[in-house]
């Protein structure tokens, strides 16, 4: 249940991912107040994706994906919760319904031999084809990250690609979620 | 009303504002528009310092014996760099610090300019908060957000940067009542949301058979009333109570329910009933690994209450039943109603089979250690020190190791306040400019900072502020020529292998305190001690009193690490198990 080198009564705990999305004032170094507090507590972040929300209120949103025991990631939320500019945690595991997505874009090795396999599989995932002056070709993919995960298993098994991923954000599909 | 003045002239207005009456700092290029302020006005006190260390360390002392801010005023660089570790120690003991540090100026920002360093950056993990303000008008915002946040919920160091373009710009100044702080930024109370929680605190207190209230410095942070009503709540039920290193003088001493303190290096009685307690009331402490031993065995059978103003104390190392976060004071008070609301009392049976059981466990007298006519015993000499400083207004700072362990100990507290010691970080080098900031504050008391020899020369340039400012404090070395504690654990756990403990060509204390313009006295053998701290406290100038006391006296009762509450060892001669002495090896 915590990381104490001194030893622990319960480390059976299972560990698994959770979604924290931190609403926080957006101002200078907030984000390194957030992931300096993960790194110093010696806590992970598989993914991180922040983006200001409301730019009226100056409002950032931070999505981080972890991996812990709940006993580990309730103890994240309140470390949280002590950063001055944040507004509220919530993690989205334990609220019940939450929906996810994230983006990819993919540069492609495409050549005669190639390019009808490949184009398939992209029209499979419903991945689009994004022009540019340079004539490459780009893919761009949305959606939930294992989708992602399996369609560029299946291009890299083609040829060779470079990717980029957003990594995952996500929301409560409760309505009216109130922010603070 | 807001009024155009430069940047430095708002730093000053802040903190006049704020009732802040001195200011411990050091000058230096990157503040120099504020100290050429400070020098035009009369309201604020400066204590110059001779290292920055020192600087917040006394803040630390004013701030701690005072229940107010203490506020530090550095340069950029160096200057900021060297109280990093005075914000950590301040930020593990929950001590209100403002930190002013200036910078160089905008345009040099990032430029590896002279001086320049990444303050924000450096001290983030170690303040509660952190601003760099880039224009002037932001300043007094900044500022009245910056007090109310090192004393809101469970207080801390803040620290603002300021870059010199900053301070000579004009902006508005705009006064505290005219903040508004979103309350997100704050501490937010929820315990009134919940009733509940209260009830089932009485209840579980008043059906238990073996209770003991656990301390800790949140009482002394949530002010003197919070010492009042815990003693009170003590007595309500009659219950056993035991105090932490930060949590001594909440309950006196001599107070009967009083067991002392707890933990590693606390009372056999104390870890005895904390093992064996059927339920635990935890007071704002936070279950710290010097206090819970290993955690497996700790407390085994008890249902665990625990009150803190930190909700990440809670279930942090110990899962507890019956979690209440809030402020001690408010807590206590809604406590004690409903208690007496409910007529609610505890098992007068069932208690005195439990103190039956406490006053033979006290009976082992943990503390007793074989006093000696040839050498002054460590122990001796602070049971003197206190007993001829009791009746006085005295209050006692320390470094930290062995002497730090035996005058938590020995030196018996009985008000809140009064005991100011680096509890969290351990720092050695924190006594001596904390008392001077404790003697800043409290100009007519008496101010002990009980010192090792190798802990005092850490911050022993601050002799030169102690004269200047005309600060009677005494500096009470019990000297061993070891750095005791690292010593002590050598001898336990690696063999008596003492590489590096020993500190060979130590100062000779009483030239050093006369070079200073001080007073320097000795005592080398037990006849001579009385007489020394007699002169020690009617000498009205600062004292180095240098005791020579046994090299090589362990401190005990002792928890070894690795260890449980319920083996303690008592003596030298008294092993702890191999197993758990080869695990408890790899622990600090």
């Amino acid at each position: 249940m915590n990381k104490s080198v001194y030893d622990s009564p319960d480390s059976t705990a299972v560990s698994k991912r959770h979604i924290l999305t931190v609403l926080v004032d957006n101002e200078p170094g907030v984000l390194a107040r957030v992931i300096g507090m993960f790194s110093g507590r010696g806590y992970n972040i598989d993914s991180l994706n922040v983006a200001e929300v409301s730019n009226d209120e100056h409002l950032s949103r931070i999505t981080i994906v972890t991996e812990g025991t709940s006993e580990v990631v309730n103890q994240i939320e309140k470390q949280l919760l002590r950063i001055v500019p944040v507004h509220s945690v919530s993690n989205l595991d334990e609220e019940g319904s939450a929906v996810e997505a994230e983006v990819a874009l993919v540069n492609i090795d495409l050549n005669d031999s190639n390019k009808k396999q490949i184009y398939e599989v992209c029209d499979f995932y419903r991945a689009r084809k994004i022009e540019n002056e340079n004539n490459s070709i780009i893919f761009e993919i949305a959606g939930a990250s294992e989708r992602i995960n399996r369609f560029i298993k299946e291009v890299n098994q083609i040829t060779k690609i470079e990717i980029v991923r957003s990594g995952p954000v996500a929301i409560s599909t409760y309505k009216n979620t109130k922010e603070d | 009303m807001k009024q155009e003045m430069t940047g430095a002239e708002v730093v000053l207005q802040s903190l006049v504002d704020q009732g802040v009456e001195v200011v411990f700092g050091y000058p230096g290029g990157a503040v120099l528009p504020i100290y050429d302020t400070l020098f035009k006005q009369n309201s604020i006190k400066h204590v110059l310092v001779r290292q920055e260390g020192g600087a917040i360390h006394a803040a630390e002392g004013y701030a701690r014996s005072t229940g107010k801010v203490g506020v530090v005023l550095v340069t950029s660089g160096p200057g900021a760099t060297n109280v990093v570790t005075g914000l950590t120690d301040a930020m593990m003991d929950s001590i209100p610090i403002v930190c002013i540090t200036g910078q160089v100026p905008q345009h040099l920002i990032g430029s590896d300019a002279f001086q320049e360093c990444d303050t924000t950056g450096i001290t983030r993990p170690c303040t509660k908060h952190n601003y760099l303000v880039k224009d002037p008008n932001k300043l007094s915002p900044v500022f009245h957000e910056a007090f109310t946040i090192a004393q809101d919920g469970r207080p801390g160091p803040v620290l603002i940067d300021i870059p010199k373009d900053v301070q000579f710009a004009k902006g508005n100044y705009v006064e505290k009542e005219k903040i508004i702080i979103p309350s997100h930024r704050l501490f937010e109370p929820e315990i009134f949301k919940n009733d509940d929680k209260i009830n089932e605190v009485v209840d579980l207190i008043s059906k238990a058979k073996k209770p003991i209230f656990y301390i800790g410095g949140g009482c002394i942070n949530s002010g003197p009333k919070a010492s009042k009503l815990v003693s009170q709540f003590v007595e309500i039920t009659g219950a056993p109570a035991t105090m932490t290193l930060m949590g001594l003088g909440v309950i006196g001493s001599s107070h009967p329910n009083s067991l002392g303190m707890l933990g590693m290096h606390g009372m056999y009685e104390a870890n005895m009933a904390m093992h064996e307690c059927d339920v635990m009331i935890n007071i704002g402490a936070r279950f710290d690994d010097r206090v819970t031993g290993r955690l497996d065995a700790f407390s085994p059978n008890s249902k665990k209450i625990h009150i803190d103003i930190d909700e990440s104390n809670i279930n942090k190392t110990i899962k507890v039943d019956v979690p209440v976060v809030g402020d001690v004071t408010n807590v206590l008070n809604k406590l004690i109603q409903t208690w007496q609301e409910r007529k609610l009392t505890t098992n007068s049976s069932d208690l005195k089979l439990w103190w039956n059981k406490i006053n033979t466990w006290k009976k082992i007298d943990c503390l007793n250690f074989s006093n000696d006519e040839k050498e002054i015993k460590p122990q001796y000499a602070i049971q003197r020190l206190y007993e001829l400083t009791k009746d006085k207004k005295t209050f006692i700072t320390t470094e930290v190791g062995q002497h730090q362990m035996w005058a938590a100990q020995f030196y018996k507290f009985e008000k809140p306040n009064r005991w100011l010691t680096s509890g969290g970080l351990g720092t050695m080098g924190y006594g001596f400019p904390a008392a001077i900031g404790a003697q800043v504050a409290n100009p007519n008391a008496l101010v002990i900072d009980i010192a090792g020899d190798a802990s005092i020369l850490m911050n022993i340039q601050e002799m030169s502020t102690a004269v200047q400012y005309r600060l009677p404090v005494k500096i009470f070395i019990l000297n061993n020529e070891y750095m005791g504690m690292v010593r002590q654990w050598q001898e336990l756990l690696h063999g008596g292998r003492y590489s590096e403990s020993y500190t060979d060509s130590l100062p000779d204390f009483v030239k050093l305190a006369e070079s200073y313009k001080a007073v320097g006295l000795r005592a080398k053998k037990p006849e001579e001690l009385d007489d020394v701290i007699n002169e020690m406290i009617n000498t009205d100038k600062t004292v180095i009193a240098d005791i020579w006391v046994s090299k090589e006296e362990n401190c005990f009762p002792m928890i070894q690490s690795g260890s449980a509450h319920n083996e303690m060892v008592l003596s030298k001669d008294q092993k702890q198990d191999e197993s758990s002495a080869e695990k408890g090896k790899i622990l600090v």
